[in-house]
């Protein structure tokens, strides 16, 4: 085991100057004026959460972002606590989710979504490399902010796992272009002052941090937190590359409606995109 | 941590820095601390137990400040210091509820809103402290997830931080959590240490004991009364519940914004802890005890619910002083090492009072 307490500096790398493969997938797309719609799902909920993976690739997801369920979900809201809670309690481990996510050929670039303490408990060189081995390419860590991301970075970097910063409506001027500088993948836009889950009308400050995103960069910049329709989606859209679409589908994979559901929900976000 | 609360804690800590450096805040709390809550707590020699261990034991009276326990001490400084900030509201976790009380109470002395979140287990095994947070106007909101314990409190109220961080401060209860918490709690407690200390040196012939103990859940009352003994010879001795000793049976960890030890599996997911005291039901503890823990400079032991059961009786009957399940947890140390302890001078922090448990007790001796 490799955790330990000593403080390991907060020296921050400078993130590789060329883009990873991840993020020049969605560059890609973009640059050939496709909306980018990412959906994410709960690794391990159910028998079934490898078809739901597939079943969201085909409908026209652009990248998938898989979660693995951690016990203390700070940044989630009431539908991805439940679907973590309910994947923990099916026996999901870090282990169980990226085994499987082994077997999946999804056809689209994969990350994963988590919480920090599972990939310093493992040990961030192994971490990475695990993840790599799954096919997956990028992580966002939601509780590892700026300032603590050295020692991961250290590791992900060279293990061609790219790590996603967060960017928050709450960051000063002077922080974004720090943030957006140590970002890889994509610039995920937090939309609102919140946690994930879904919300009757888009936040505005959604297009407020995507428009003060796009001013500084032309890495992707996708608003995730609060986008929980096609409505909203296409909306946040004109402004961003795209958006993260989570709570939203995983409410309707919680609730049994199953890959065909899932499948069903992400088509009508995609073409709401495509039309907008 | 998330990345929207960085800034946040970002100003906390330059507002603490601040405040703490300026005489005129530091005059406004200590007055509050000495006119309203009641400060400098006593500390109360125990003839009749002393002479029943051959320990002699000397109990610092945390129990009786205003609200019940030490964490009035650190709830007036950050209401103080929210207001100073501009914040209109709010929002603490609460085991015991101990926290949730006092935090309820400053915000009804500076006209503040107040949410409070405790887990449901936790708002059935503590009813009385639920009630007195109504009275005194606070929201108690019950955490539903996980263990639905303390653990549960600090997600959901770390949770409701993060969509109302503009107006709200987010009142956090021990030395745990994310910089400038561990820090700034600790030197809202330190009046604990330094009282004692003036008070040891008057009473005894040594000037200081030879051991400090506290409870250990999150941590903060046991380094209130350890900061003023860190520079002497005094042994230091943290108690935790063996059903939650993240010292004991912990591993490193980050989890609510600090590394620390950490109750966990094989994977690191957070484990629940479980102990018959709400207030130390924490699978994690405040990182100044896992640096005093690594560096020798305190230790840590364990008791179990059955010492405490027993702790909290012999107290109540020897000295009239009904402890609170969590210091009782102290106590129940000194009682298992007594033959260890003989002849020695023993200060422990009386960090709350029992009227909160006095019906889980009820309950459990019949």
């Amino acid at each position: 085991m490799s955790a330990s307490l000593a403080d390991e500096g907060l020296v921050i790398p400078d993130a590789p100057t060329e883009p990873g493969e991840f993020e020049r997938s969605l560059r890609s797309l973009r640059d050939n004026g496709r909306k980018l719609l990412v959906a994410y799902v709960t690794g391990g909920l159910h028998d079934e959460w490898p078809d739901v993976v597939r079943a969201v690739a085909d409908a026209g997801a652009d990248a998938i972002e898989i979660g693995i369920p951690f016990s203390d979900p700070v940044m989630d809201g009431p539908i991805i606590q439940e679907a973590s809670e309910l994947a923990l309690r099916d026996g999901a481990s870090p282990v169980t989710v990226l085994d499987t996510l082994r077997t999946i050929d999804a056809g689209v670039p994969l990350a994963v979504m988590t919480y920090y303490n599972l990939a310093f408990h493992m040990g961030h060189e192994r971490f990475a490399a695990s993840l790599y081995e799954a096919g997956v390419r990028a992580a966002i860590l939601p509780d590892l902010p700026l300032e603590e991301v050295g020692p991961w970075a250290t590791a992900a970097d060279p293990a061609g796992i790219e790590t996603v910063m967060l960017a928050a409506p709450t960051a000063p001027d002077e922080r974004l272009p720090r943030v957006v500088a140590r970002s890889r993948g994509f610039v995920y836009a937090v939309g609102l002052l919140g946690v994930t889950g879904e919300r009757d009308a888009l936040a505005a400050s959604s297009l407020v941090i995507a428009r003060r995103l796009k001013a500084i960069t032309d890495k992707p910049v996708l608003v995730g937190v609060g986008v929980s329709n096609a409505q909203q989606a296409a909306e946040v859209s004109q402004v961003a590359d795209g958006c993260v679409i989570g709570s939203a589908l995983m409410r309707r994979v919680v609730a049994g409606e199953g890959p065909a559901g899932a499948g069903a929900f992400i088509a009508e976000v995609r073409a709401a995109l495509d039309a907008s | 941590m998330p990345e929207t609360l960085v800034p946040a804690c970002q100003e906390l800590e330059a507002a603490f820095r601040d405040a703490w450096a300026d005489q005129t805040f530091r005059d406004e709390l200590d007055a509050l601390l000495a006119d309203y809550a009641g400060r400098p707590s006593p500390i109360t020699e125990c003839h009749r137990l002393s002479e029943e261990l051959g320990v002699r034991v000397l109990l610092k009276r945390e129990d009786l400040n205003h609200t019940g326990s030490h964490k009035i001490n650190n709830v007036l400084g950050q209401a103080l210091l929210a207001k100073r900030m501009g914040k209109t509201r709010l929002v603490a976790e609460t085991g015991a509820g101990q926290h949730g009380v006092a935090s309820a109470t400053a915000a009804a002395l500076m006209g503040m809103e107040c949410k409070v979140f405790m887990g449901e287990v936790d708002i059935e095994r503590q009813a009385l402290n639920v009630f007195r947070m109504k009275l005194l106007g606070a929201e108690v909101v019950p955490a539903m997830s996980g263990s639905r314990t303390l653990k549960d409190a600090v997600n959901e109220a770390m949770r409701d931080w993060v969509g109302t961080v503009e107006n709200t401060h987010y009142c956090l209860g021990s030395v745990m959590g994310p910089h400038p918490y561990p820090w700034m709690v600790r030197e809202f407690h330190t009046v604990i240490g330094k009282e004692s200390r003036e008070q040891c040196a008057k009473l005894l012939e040594n000037e200081i004991p030879d051991v400090v103990t506290a409870c250990v859940g999150g941590g903060s009352n046991a380094i209130g009364i350890f900061s003023g003994f860190a520079d002497t010879t005094a042994e230091l001795v943290g108690v935790e519940p063996a059903g939650g000793a993240a010292v004991g049976r912990g591993v490193p960890g980050v989890v609510h914004g600090m590394k620390s030890y950490l109750m966990q599996d094989e994977f690191g997911q957070v484990q629940e802890a479980h102990s018959i005291s709400a207030g130390l039901d924490y699978p994690g503890v405040g990182p100044e005890h896992s640096h005093l823990s690594s560096i020798g400079r305190a230790r840590y032991e364990q008791v179990t619910d059955a010492e405490v059961i027993e702790a909290f009786q012999l107290l109540s009957r020897t000295e009239g002083i009904i402890p609170a399940l969590e210091p009782a947890h102290a106590l129940a140390w000194v009682i298992r090492d007594r033959a260890k302890l003989a002849g020695k001078t023993v200060l422990l922090n009386m960090s709350g009072r029992g009227d909160k448990d006095v019906a889980q007790m009820m309950e459990i001796l019949g």
